[in-house]
């Protein structure tokens, strides 16, 4: 039924993608860390964070160019803003989506 | 789960049995993933109706959700075998595009001390953007554990692999743009960098990693721009905190 070639294919993706999320895991937690990758690794979700939403709002296409009038950018201003004060996830989900819900209406 | 032991004092008790009794593991990790299940809902019946479009069957888009569970790679992959792309450039290209896991995966790790590989390799496998993102903020927060983030990683798997499947039998279900859904994640993302953001250098490496990304990814194709972004900015961090530069308020790591 599902081509041989098919299956390879997903089983060479799989495997490239599940060694990267597997390797670190396994070696790094037992380790005993120097001080300095420690520190390195607690900044990296305030920076891996940054770096993926932040071309999402400002940029798009393909080649990728930055376009600073998207709804996204619009919608995630006050969004933002609405994490900062709350600080309730929940909140700012269910309010990102109805901004942007609003301005697929109304832009 | 047995070992709670006759311990005499009520909250001591409480605490105890919520912290290791299955239902409220189960109960914590489901309820916990709900806003990663919304997006994938949106974005997997949206990989479904393509992949389908492609001419992948159900069972073939439901074998890709199970052995890859990478959203955007499996997008690429699409797109490149109905271009009739071979196996080696679709591997290379779904590697390098889900390299940033292993960042995701080592800064994980500190929170996953003393685990056996078992438990660690049925981690690994619910590494994502989201499930990254999402556990990071609710270790740092208290009242989570690996079985907790464990169930949330795998919550939200079943719902990417049911979603893209329902997608494959052609039906987007749900109206392009309806209630915002489009925009769950983004919002996550955005109230989660927020948590993140934990004193003055939090900020600044945000900061720094958010510009880098923007202008390498205009410059570079593909997403490699979040690892090298990333990994630059953190590390200026730490620069930065050994010079001392940040050191009146980052006490604790």
């Amino acid at each position: 039924m599902i081509h041989a070639d098919y299956l390879y294919i997903l089983l060479g993706m799989g495997l490239v993608t599940y060694v990267p999320r597997w390797l670190p895991l396994v070696f790094l937690s037992r380790l005993q860390l120097p001080e300095w990758f420690e520190q390195w690794l607690d900044l990296i979700p305030a920076a891996i964070l940054s770096a993926l939403i932040l071309p999402i709002l400002i940029t798009t296409g393909e080649p990728r160019h930055l376009d600073l009038m998207r709804p996204e950018l619009l919608v995630a201003l006050p969004t933002f803003l609405f994490a900062v004060k709350t600080r309730s996830l929940a909140g700012t989900v269910i309010v990102g989506m109805f901004l942007f819900w609003l301005a697929g209406k109304f832009l | 789960m047995a070992g709670i032991s006759g311990v005499s004092d009520r909250t001591g008790m409480d605490s105890e049995a919520h912290k290791t009794h299955w239902m409220g593991i189960l109960k914590d990790g489901v309820i916990g993933a709900w806003p990663i299940c919304l997006g994938y809902l949106a974005i997997g019946l949206a990989f479904g109706v393509i992949a389908q479009k492609a001419g992948l069957t159900p069972v073939e888009i439901g074998l890709m959700s199970l052995l890859v569970y990478a959203g955007s790679s499996q997008f690429i992959a699409v797109s490149m075998l109905s271009a009739g792309a071979g196996i080696i450039p679709i591997v290379i290209t779904t590697f390098t595009v889900n390299l940033r896991h292993m960042l995701m995966s080592s800064s994980l790790s500190i929170f996953m001390r003393n685990l056996g590989t078992g438990r660690l390799s049925l981690f690994a496998y619910g590494v994502t953007d989201e499930s990254f993102a999402l556990n990071s903020a609710k270790f740092r927060g208290g009242n989570w554990d690996w079985r907790r983030a464990l169930v949330l990683n795998h919550t939200t798997n079943l719902t990417w692999i049911a979603s893209t499947v329902a997608g494959g039998f052609g039906g987007q279900f749900i109206p392009a743009g309806a209630f915002g859904i489009d925009y769950a994640l983004s919002a996550m993302f955005i109230c989660l960098l927020i948590f993140q953001l934990r004193g003055r250098l939090y900020v600044v490496v945000a900061i720094i990693a958010g510009i880098l990304a923007v202008g390498l990814s205009l410059l570079i194709p593909g997403n490699t721009y979040i690892v090298i972004a990333s990994v630059i900015a953190a590390t200026l961090g730490v620069v930065f905190k050994r010079s001392r530069l940040f050191s009146r308020e980052e006490g604790q790591s």
